[in-house]
């Protein structure tokens, strides 16, 4: 099965060499991070979180989002998605493991992870992130082993398998949960302590997940010979509308209590984001073009003839993947921070190196989609000449 | 219900081996609830500070207290603001408490500088969030931090309301003029704070920053045993209208201060 | 054997790169240089034995017997007590109940802990927070 991965056409070698080269460059720049100390980044006293906890928790999203693709033909049957699960629970691996590298590149002594699991603290939210981060790998690596294994040989998959499917949809769900309970907890950061913010993470989860599908959807169909189906990737657009639409939602409820209640300490984190606090204002062009791509996209997808058409569908879907990249990636973790607990305004704008560990972690998701996705590929290539 | 003497006994007997193992646990169990809104009242130390704010202000832009905590700690001087160490300092009173000001709050008062430190809380989020025991209560109350098993990954410092906490974003020691060599530095990756001088607790003496306003003359901060009812601590909290940081978030700071 | 040049080359290679600890360090280092010890005045808190053998793991227990447990004073099996400190300044503790913790007495980094370290190459990151003891008092 992996022979696949080492055979492959000069546009293939040159995707693997790219992201190969830039996940070099990315380990490099962590190398010199991991000499240096955190001085490299942008973070600071007051900011203490930066760009690399703002990509786990985009990314915990992604690898949830799987789960849209495989609750509706594990659960109901949907045959639809017959062809599009596997490129669905191949994201999610390549997801997890870059969240947990955003985690690893983020700490202060890297070398002391172990300490996640020499001393379990349940009090600790983070500890029950990293829990859930590693069951949701293992699933993941175990289904796709037996599954995708035993299609590959054209036999019907073990029976016992169907448990751990299921298993993975709660378990998807609670990884991201898990995550957005790091924030909600939080007495120190009223931006963060919202109970709706589960719900908006699991709804921009099933937004973007499903919109980073559908551009690889198309781009596997346009490439290769496999073709997920016109069908599947209409129903994730319909999965990405409702989801985007939830989210908006949400966000209209929080802007909502925060306006009209007109509380200082609520309001103040919204102000810097979309209008700034007095000189410090550099999320605001971000955060309007968040909202303006996530608005606009989403009334494309709410008009059924623009989404039919797959040229549109690829355009809003990553309008919406961009939009949530910004609000979650960014955003979202920033503002909990400004101002501070003390009333200080204090900036953050991520530095060179941390954006180039930053690329080097995408390279290699990039790198691992791009590999799995060949050995799929090549296997029903395979079976479909036999 | 009909049933024979056998079960019967069996029953009984499960019965009594139960009840009496729970016998010990259910007072424990009544006791950690505590009465709402009240600390609850435990034996053995409990160390607690206070901060005169009027007393500090009489001697008028002196640093004594924090500079003597910053050089027997090793605390490194950073002139970035973005970057600095810090256990104490001072802040504008508007700052350390932000519900306590307004538009109409006399004169002197919102730029009043206070001194601020980590509050050793009863509740700290900081511990409830650590997720490797690196930062934990001890039994007489101190929030200490133990660096060597702390992974860098500064969850403390979001959960902390009062922004007492520091990171070591590069290697300390060599920014460290003059080391002091009965206490160690940090090294990169590490957050640190105050620990209430609990190497010093450890030999019977007083914290170096109440020793340093005692030193000054000002004696603006006083230490002692809040489980000890005779203390000064104790007596004066009594006495003095006394406040705390935040209180609404029902960390229970044990840093009270006089203003 | 087909390609046999290339093999016994990639052999060659292999052996080279793999056993390269070894003789770089004879080739660059004083192989036949033993560790020496300074040795210090007075009574250790543990046997010369038990110390070559354990002593990482005893400062592994004295790092959370201080830090974590609070507990700041050490019984030998022979009674005697001593403070538990990587750090040193020279005072005997708590009201005479404890005598002097270990830089106390082993003063030189550079003439004690290195020896040994530097002879079997391990860097202990005890130092990156503890200041060493350099032998001039």
């Amino acid at each position: 099965m992996f022979e696949h991965a080492f055979k492959g056409s000069l546009r293939y070698w040159a995707l693997i060499f790219l992201f190969g080269g830039l996940f070099g460059v990315g380990f490099l720049t962590f190398l010199y991070q991991y000499m240096n100390g955190l001085q490299v980044t942008g973070m600071s006293r007051d900011v203490s979180w930066g760009l690399y906890i703002g990509q786990l928790t985009f990314f915990v999203g992604v690898a949830a989002s799987a789960v849209m693709v495989v609750l509706p033909y594990y659960l109901h049957n949907f045959k639809a998605f017959g062809r599009m699960t596997v490129l669905g629970e191949f994201v999610a691996i390549p997801a997890v493991l870059m969240c947990m590298l955003f985690v690893l590149v983020d700490l202060g002594q890297p070398a002391r992870m172990m300490n996640l699991f020499l001393h379990p603290t349940p009090n600790s939210m983070l500890f029950w992130d990293t829990v859930a981060l590693f069951g949701y790998l293992g699933l993941n690596i175990l289904i796709t082993w037996f599954v995708f294994g035993a299609e590959r040989k054209g036999v019907p998959a073990p029976r016992w398998i169907k448990f751990f499917i299921i298993l993975s949809v709660p378990w998807a769900f609670s990884i991201h949960t898990v995550t957005a309970f790091l924030y909600a907890g939080l007495g120190a950061r009223p931006f963060w302590m919202t109970a709706v913010l589960a719900p908006r993470f699991l709804a921009s989860a099933f937004a973007a997940g499903p919109s980073l599908l559908i551009l690889l959807a198309l781009i596997v169909r346009k490439f290769t010979t496999f073709d997920p189906g016109k069908e599947a990737i209409q129903q994730l657009g319909r999965i990405a509308t409702y989801a985007m639409a939830a989210n908006i939602f949400l966000v209209g409820m929080e802007l909502f209590t925060a306006l009209y209640s007109g509380i200082p300490e609520h309001l103040h984190h919204f102000e810097y984001l979309y209008v700034g606090l007095g000189e410090a204002d550099t999320l605001v062009p971000w955060m309007w073009t968040s909202a303006i791509l996530g608005v606009a996209a989403m009334v494309m997808l709410f008009v059924p003839s623009i989404r039919r058409n797959e040229t549109y569908l690829a355009w809003a879907a990553a309008m919406i993947f961009i939009s949530l990249w910004i609000d979650k990636g960014l955003g979202m973790v920033v503002a909990g921070y400004v101002p501070s607990p003390l009333g200080a305004v204090t900036e953050y704008w991520p530095t060179l190196p941390e954006w180039m560990i930053v690329f080097g972690i995408w390279a290699l998701g990039l790198l691992l989609i791009t590999v799995f996705y060949k050995i799929v590929i090549s296997v029903r290539e395979q079976a479909e000449q036999a | 219900m009909s049933t024979n003497r056998r079960d019967f006994l069996k029953v009984a007997g499960c019965s009594l081996l139960g009840a009496g193992a729970l016998a010990p646990v259910a007072p424990r169990i009544a006791a950690a609830s505590g009465g709402h809104g009240e600390t609850a009242k435990r034996e053995g130390k409990r160390w607690a500070l206070i901060v005169d704010t009027k007393k500090c202000l009489e001697k008028g832009g002196c640093q004594a207290c924090a500079d003597a905590c910053h050089k027997v700690h090793n605390v490194p001087h950073i002139p970035d603001a973005k970057r600095e160490i810090k256990w104490l300092w001072k802040e504008p009173y508007k700052h350390a408490f932000p519900t306590q000001v307004h538009a109409f709050t006399e004169d002197g008062l919102k730029d009043k500088p206070v001194l601020v430190l980590c509050n050793h809380c009863e509740n700290p989020p900081c511990v409830k969030v650590c997720p490797t025991k690196a930062t934990f209560k001890r039994d007489d109350g101190v929030i200490t931090m133990d660096m060597h098993r702390c992974i860098g990954c500064r969850y403390c410092m979001a959960a902390c309301p009062y922004g007492s906490r520091s990171f070591n974003w590069k290697d300390p020691k060599p920014l460290v003029a003059q080391k002091d060599p009965t206490f160690p530095t940090r090294t990169k990756g590490v957050v640190e704070k105050c620990n209430f001088c609990a190497e010093r607790l450890a030999q019977g003496r007083a914290p170096a920053c109440v020793e340093a306003s005692q030193n000054t003359g000002c004696n603006a901060l006083m230490f002692g045993d809040l489980n000890d009812a005779s203390s000064g601590l104790a007596q004066t909290l009594k006495g003095r209208h006394n406040i705390r940081r935040k209180p609404f978030l029902g960390t229970e700071p044990h840093v009270f201060y006089l203003i | 054997m087909y390609d046999s040049g290339k093999v016994v080359t990639g052999i060659i290679v292999f052996v080279g790169v793999v056993t390269f600890p070894l003789w770089y360090s004879f080739a660059a280092g004083d192989p036949s240089r033993r560790p020496e010890l300074q040795k210090p005045q007075g009574q250790c808190v543990e046997s010369t034995d038990y110390m070559r053998a354990f002593h990482m793991d005893l400062l592994n227990q004295w790092r959370d017997d201080a830090v974590r447990e609070g507990k700041r004073v050490y019984a030998s099996p022979d009674g005697r007590k001593h403070w538990i400190s990587l750090s040193y300044d020279g005072q005997v503790h708590n009201n005479a109940v404890a005598s002097k913790s270990c830089m106390d007495c082993h003063s030189s980094k550079e003439k004690f802990c290195d020896e040994c370290h530097d002879y079997v190459g391990v860097t202990p990151y005890c130092w990156d927070c503890h200041i060493e003891p350099k032998g001039d008092r």
